[in-house]
């Protein structure tokens, strides 16, 4: 049976950004493939360069050369609306501090990346109701997220990830700014994502814990990614 | 919609900024209806005059009379239809500050033009069979408490001593735009009177009034006029009753363009304290619109959040001040009735009102939302937390 091909496809990745007159080397070089259901964590010290791969995968960064092809779209060449689209249709976020609209309930939040499709208004409640019934929210879903734990919190923002269906969930910290048994929750959640609905997650994280859970670690250092780490963080 | 919970919800994120914005617009909108309403009250004699009326005066000035004799050869001129004649009377009553307009003229003719004015039967009657009879509008007859058969007495200041009238008549305004609150006389009880005391405007008129068969024909009706009495002593200056009423605001005009420039200052004002809120508004939110833009909202629905909000806050705070300007004009057209006859808060000042707080909130939300929209996503996202 043949080999499917790399849900994400990394080749000879470089960002640089300017700080004052300085040219600054975030990543060097970087190529790496992920496959179709792998859980896949990025881990190094502080300015290695985690954030900026984790942005230039979601598509809200340009990199400066090389490439980047999801599901067979070469991201690299699309036009910031195109990429737009792209983003709403094929990546999920998670971040560190959540990001819930504070004025809109659980479940408007939930149903915000499926007002940008097509679906009628019962058809995102069924998809809204069942994204929270996957985090073991459904009976939060009317309330607002001052109203939540910072773990039922990023719960919330995880079902807002994964209702449209992408193609790749990307987290960014996802509990960083979580206790012990939250941030378990949440990494539970995150696994069962991979295992039982087969979802590719690229997860940045601080924790070896979090990374632990991971199929795969990946080590950045200066912008350069290897399989171990190269110095303590 | 969701997007129209976000604007309301998001407007009321900080109370007390957002009231404090709306009271500004209130505030600005209400002073803004104010001052355009004053604009108009001066401009309301010229707003009232008709097409087909002219008024026809001593080419030197307004101070100076003509003969009443004028009148004759004035009827006779091609295009005109009627002609009747007034004279400014300047009295006092009892005071100084009781200051209204009153004049001479004579009626039949004279409100014979003015369709406007309205008088009952009665009245009216009663007012012809009396030399001495008086009618007043109604706004002056209600300042002063004025009933039909009062006496009232005038000091004159251009025709010196005491004038006794009798009320007769009180007149209203066929509709709003109709200055109810002068006073006129029989021009011919004036006139008598002089003759009696021997003075020096006996059958003289302050100015004739011309009704013509055509507002189109103005211009030339008037070269007519003033062309028959070229050389004579006393030369006419014709012209139609709007440019009439037009050379008296001419005099007071800095004023009106004071009140003016003062108007759009406030708007100006405003509309800096709108685009203050809408910026610190936009600098707290910019992790939010910068998520929006992470889910796959484009610019448009940034900029129509942002601008939602503006026009919400402008617009709410416009609607009060709109709603608030009817009772201030009320109470201060009966404080001002002296000096503004007619102080009614015009249809037009309302679309300006409009137009005015569609401008802030366009204005206010301009900046931010460019702002928002060119700000990186991973920028954005770096200001929370």
């Amino acid at each position: 049976m043949d080999k499917k091909p790399p849900i994400v496809e990394i080749r000879n990745l470089c960002k640089t950004y300017q700080r004052g007159n300085q040219l600054i080397s975030v990543l060097k070089d970087i190529s790496f493939n992920i496959d179709e259901g792998e859980f896949l964590a990025l881990m190094g010290p502080s300015g290695s360069g985690k954030t900026t791969l984790l942005n230039l995968i979601a598509g809200i960064d340009k990199a400066d050369c090389g490439s980047i092809r999801i599901g067979g779209v070469e991201i690299t060449s699309l036009a910031e609306t195109e990429l737009a689209a792209w983003r709403a249709n094929n990546v999920g976020f998670i971040f560190q501090f959540y990001n819930l609209i504070p004025v809109l309930s659980a479940f408007e939040n939930v149903e915000l990346p499926l007002l940008l499709t097509d679906l009628s208004k019962k058809e995102r409640r069924t998809h809204v109701e069942t994204a929270l019934r996957v985090v073991n929210l459904a009976d939060r879903m009317e309330h607002y997220p001052g109203e939540l734990s910072g773990g039922q919190q990023q719960r919330v923002a995880i079902a807002r990830a994964v209702v449209t269906d992408p193609t790749i969930l990307v987290a960014d910290e996802p509990t960083g700014d979580l206790d012990r048994d939250s941030a378990n929750d949440v990494l539970d959640l995150m696994e069962r994502l991979v295992h039982e609905l087969g979802k590719t997650i690229i997860m940045v994280t601080h924790d070896p814990r979090a990374a632990n859970k991971a199929h795969l670690i990946k080590y950045l250092d200066k912008g350069v990614l290897n399989a171990r780490p190269q110095t303590d963080f | 919609m969701h997007v129209l919970k976000l604007i309301f919800e998001n407007s009321f994120r900080h109370k007390l900024r957002t009231s404090l914005t709306i009271l500004g617009v209130t505030i600005a909108i209400l002073a803004f209806g104010l001052l355009r309403t004053v604009v108009s009250a001066w401009y309301a004699g010229v707003e009232a005059s008709s097409a087909s009326r002219l008024v026809t005066r001593n080419a030197v000035s307004l101070v100076f009379p003509l003969p009443l004799s004028y009148k004759e050869k004035i009827s006779q001129i091609e295009g005109v239809k009627g002609v009747s004649y007034g004279s400014w009377f300047g009295g006092i009553y009892i005071d100084e500050k009781n200051f209204f307009a009153n004049y001479a003229m004579e009626p039949k003719t004279y409100l014979a033009m003015y369709p406007e004015i309205i008088i009952q039967d009665d009245q009216w009657n009663a007012f012809l069979r009396d030399r001495k009879g008086a009618a007043a509008g109604k706004k002056l007859a209600e300042r002063f408490g004025w009933k039909i058969g009062d006496s009232i007495t005038l000091k004159g200041t251009i025709f010196p001593g005491n004038w006794d009238f009798v009320l007769r008549a009180i007149y209203r305004g066929r509709d709003d735009t109709v200055d109810e609150t002068a006073f006129f006389f029989h021009w011919d009880y004036l006139n008598e009177t002089l003759k009696k005391a021997g003075r020096s405007w006996t059958d003289k008129v302050g100015w004739f009034l011309i009704e013509i068969e055509n507002p189109d024909i103005a211009a030339e009706v008037s070269l007519r006029i003033d062309r028959t009495f070229k050389n004579s002593l006393a030369e006419t200056l014709t012209e139609t009753e709007k440019a009439f009423q037009l050379s008296f605001i001419s005099m007071t005009e800095a004023i009106v363009i004071a009140i003016r420039f003062v108007s759009f200052v406030i708007i100006f004002i405003i509309m800096a304290v709108v685009a203050n809120t809408m910026a610190m508004t936009a600098r707290e939110r910019i992790g939010e619109y910068a998520v929006f833009k992470t889910l796959g909202f484009g610019g448009f629905h940034i900029i129509g959040l942002i601008f939602g909000e503006s026009l919400f806050i402008t617009m709410l705070g416009a609607a009060l001040g709109i709603l608030l300007t009817f009772p201030a004009a009320e109470i201060f057209g009966k404080e001002l009735s002296q000096y503004f006859p007619i102080f009614n808060v015009e249809r037009e000042t309302i679309y300006l009102d409009i137009i005015a707080a569609l401008v802030i909130a366009f204005v206010a939300g301009l900046f931010p939302a460019w702002r928002a929209i060119h700000i990186r996503i991973a920028d954005g996202l770096r200001r929370i937390g």
